[in-house]
């Protein structure tokens, strides 16, 4: 089993056009060329190495994490000796991981890094997500090598990042007691040792994932007297120098193969990350939002595998002498799941492509062109708004997903035997873990209220369609009108969150139906990448979001009266 | 210490993963709708030269097969597992080789390669299972050999011990280098490809020897080599109307042992 090859959707959307301008811009014209020896020559040859390299990731995914899931979830995480001991499984994961060379696939290659932009290394988690959501946990925390990367010195860099190559574990400490989603409240403390010349922690961190990882990124107070974001700061601790106690491992409900520690720092020595007083506003942020596209892609892998399991039970059970999927209470609901799952999945590689434009013009600097500002401007712009409601649209599909593949096996599904029911559980942190779906439509507030959603909802609309294709359209275009409709109500007091979370919900579903339309375009245009017709799909999202907006507006209506 | 260790290795048909239009109406192979892999047991085979090599650094694998150009695949893919060097010997002048006329050109090869401390190869290819091409080399070069080998576990610049693994136990033996091994299936499984190799190898071209840059005597190659001719292909089906149901009761035990006895199959 080869979890790559044998998904051609992703294929589609690693060569979607935009691919060939982000490839050239991660490599710089490809200065890098003749120097390593797996440096590209040119942008077509990016994307071969990055499909080359997915292969391999799917061989595994395929082959070792998803035979060890079962097992992984029953045994678990252990603590012996202040040391977090994986479940074996999850240990050969790790290890045939780290054997080939996949721990640092975004790093720059001066780091052993492969170098890749994001979209190939967010297809990488949706892969191995895919064979074990609790294992993609602990895989996508090599992106902490991206916060060390960007906004360490050079010699925390030099120290640190071929060691999270050479399989140095990682984690992010965030959230505390009194500290979850509102981070400001942190009071991990952090002060100047004159003496020893390093910073020194003190204090608990709490729900910290893979956190008897080998690397620590510590938000931690290092303003004394200070009480909101502004006082934190960003610490990197390596466990080799001490001063830390795993106190206790989480019984959870799902992904029980990652481990989620307690910690407690006692003075534990610690490096400062760039400059005080931005570990939160900055740096945090910044990560956060790519935590978002992690579980954004952790939720498209668990609504793949989710559809798989129920499309091969419905194949083979049968029941009044037929296979079940000839029914058609059970076909509409795998066509539903397949939808979801293509839906979140365009909209997460949409979001991953502007994270990398916006990042590869980022990095210009001030060489930036006035043009290639705009278009820094218009990216960073559209990960923004796009990312919240690709992590709330594609956490919730996700468990809608799992919730119907039970449905789909039946009774068998409420028993152990089967995979659906460790689906169910896994997913239901999606939707909790790295901002709740609440938080997302805080997030999406912004966007909503200065006008971005529409008018990139207008850029969607303008694209050119095939004539077949225009009646969607036309669905989606009286969609928009009742957001609008939605957008103008006044805000009902009792109800003012619900009304936000209605048009969050509304502007996502239009949003993913516009995305499946162009990508039915691309299939009518002679696109051959994907074997599946996205069609079915977009008709689909398309019938979806007009219906959610009518059901939206009526609600709202009716509240405001 | 470090060694230099040639890894014998094959491209075969897919025969454990076969479709319905695996095989001609003649009874004959279709190797168009097998896809083209390579031999389990090599792959296990360079699995224990990669061990040697994590352990002395500056050993050298070499792998070698004789076959078509289009066996660059699994040159590529040893090189991307942390093989250093791929040959291919291809020439029409080995078509129709059997076990002898193979022995005897990959054993010409490996001569010309130069100095070596061991030639590892699978126990056996899925295509052939004939499990003679590793014993027929060691014997024309001329070198101690060991058969079914499953671990490595001692190496010693001089001696090689290894385990076994044979019907009735585990056997381990001692061989002085140089020394031709054969895997076993139960040999640990080799490691998945390297990215960077991956990357790095991705276009790679193997080197290509033909007939005559082995320095063969031309008349023990291919076809003329080849003592072994092929008679007639027999394309066996195993039919159900050759099956009998045995009711599981006394009577019909005893009736099962009794047409046994009486076929001599049994007593």
């Amino acid at each position: 089993m080869n979890f790559y090859d044998d998904n051609d959707s992703l294929k589609f959307h690693l060569t979607h056009p935009d691919m060939l301008k982000i490839a050239a811009m991660k490599e710089q014209d490809f200065v890098e060329h003749g120097k390593y020896g797996d440096a590209p020559a040119n942008a077509e040859e990016a994307l071969e190495n990055y499909g080359r390299v997915l292969s391999l990731v799917g061989e595994i995914a395929g082959e070792v994490v998803a035979p060890n899931a079962e097992e992984v979830d029953h045994e678990g995480p252990r603590i012996e000796e202040n040391k977090v001991v994986y479940a074996k499984g999850t240990q050969q994961n790790y290890d045939v991981l780290k054997k080939s060379g996949l721990f640092g696939i975004s790093m720059p290659r001066c780091y052993h890094g492969l170098n890749f932009p994001y979209v190939p290394f967010i297809m990488t988690t949706e892969i191995i997500s895919r064979a074990d959501t609790g294992f993609a946990t602990i895989w996508s925390l090599q992106d902490c090598a991206e916060t060390v990367s960007e906004f360490a010195d050079q010699a925390l860099k030099d120290k640190f990042l071929p060691r999270i190559y050479e399989g140095a574990t990682c984690s992010m400490d965030l959230t505390e007691p009194d500290a979850g989603s509102d981070l400001q409240a942190v009071r991990l403390k952090a002060t100047f040792d004159e003496a020893a010349n390093c910073w020194r922690l003190n204090g608990v961190k709490r729900f910290i994932t893979n956190g008897g990882a080998d690397l620590h990124l510590v938000l931690a107070r290092s303003e004394e007297g200070t009480l909101d974001g502004r006082g934190l700061s960003y610490f990197l601790y390596d466990r080799a120098d001490g001063g830390l106690t795993v106190r206790r491992l989480e019984n959870k409900m799902g992904i029980k193969g990652s481990p989620t520690a307690e910690l407690v720092f006692n003075n534990a020595p610690a490096h400062l990350i760039g400059e005080r007083r931005f570990g939160l506003i900055k740096y945090v942020m910044t990560l956060m939002n790519d935590a978002r596209l992690g579980v954004g892609s952790q939720s498209v892998g668990l609504s793949e595998v989710a559809c798989r399991e129920a499309e091969a039970y419905a194949a083979e059970r049968e029941q009044f002498g037929q296979a079940i999927v000839r029914f058609p209470a059970v076909r509409d609901l795998l066509m539903t799941m397949r939808a979801r799952t293509d839906a979140t999945r365009t909209l997460l590689y949409e979001t991953s492509r502007m994270v990398d434009l916006y990042k590869a013009y980022e990095a210009k600097g001030k060489n930036m062109t006035p043009e290639e500002r705009a278009a820094y401007k218009a990216a960073l712009r559209s990960a923004d708004i796009l990312t919240p409601i690709l992590k709330l649209s594609a956490s919730e599909f996700a468990n809608r997903n799992a919730y119907d593949c039970i449905q789909v096996h039946g009774g068998s599904g409420f028993m152990k035997e089967y995979a659906c029911e460790r689906l169910y559980r896994d997913a239901r942190i999606l939707s909790i873990y790295e901002g709740t779906s609440q938080l997302q439509v805080v997030a999406a507030q912004k966007g909503i209220a200065n006008g971005t959603y529409l008018s990139k909802i207008e850029e969607y609309d303008s694209r050119p369609l095939h004539g077949s294709l225009e009646p969607l359209r036309a669905q989606l275009r009286e969609a928009t009108e009742n957001c609008k409709a939605l957008l103008e109500l006044p805000n009902s007091e009792e109800q003012g969150y619900d009304f936000k979370r209605m048009q969050t919900d509304v502007i996502a579903a239009i949003i993913m139906a516009y995305l499946l339309l162009s990508d039915s375009q691309r299939q009518l245009d002679g696109d051959e990448s994907c074997s599946r017709s996205f069609l079915p799909s977009a008709r689909y999202m398309a019938a979806y979001a007009r219906a959610e907006s009518v059901r939206c507006l009526a609600m709202a209506k009716s509240y405001s009266v | 210490m470090n060694y230099q260790i040639v890894v014998l290795i094959k491209q075969v048909p897919d025969t454990q993963n076969v479709g319905p239009d695996a095989m001609n109406a003649d009874g004959t192979v279709n190797r168009a709708a097998l896809p083209a892999i390579f031999n389990p047991e090599d792959l296990k085979a360079l699995e224990m030269a990669l061990q040697i090599k994590e352990q002395y650094p500056g050993s050298v694998i070499t792998v070698l097969t004789m076959g078509p150009e289009r066996a660059s695949a699994i040159i590529r893919d040893a090189l991307s597992r942390g093989a250093d060097r791929g040959i291919i010997i291809s020439d029409a002048r080995f078509a129709g080789s059997d076990t002898l006329a193979t022995s005897y050109a990959l054993a010409c090869a490996i001569r010309k390669i130069g100095e070596f401390d061991m030639v590892l190869g699978g126990r056996q290819a899925i295509d052939g299972d004939t499990a003679q091409v590793g014993p027929q080399v060691a014997e024309k070069l001329d070198l101690p050999q060991i058969t079914y080998a499953e671990r490595l576990l001692e190496l010693n610049g001089k001696h090689i011990v290894l385990t076994r693994r044979l019907d009735n136990g585990v056997e381990t033996v001692e061989a002085e280098l140089p020394v031709l091994v054969t895997v076993t299936a139960s040999a640990p499984d080799c490691r998945y490809p390297h990215a960077h190799l991956l990357l790095k190898n991705a276009k790679a071209q193997a080197e290509i020897w033909n007939a005559d840059a082995i320095r063969p005597e031309i008349e023990r190659l291919g076809l003329k080599g080849s003592p072994t001719k092929v008679k007639k292909i027999d394309n066996v089906v195993l039919a159900h109307k050759e099956g009998v149901q045995v009711e599981c009761s006394e009577a019909g035990i005893n009736g099962l042992v009794m047409t046994l006895v009486q076929d001599h199959i049994i007593g």
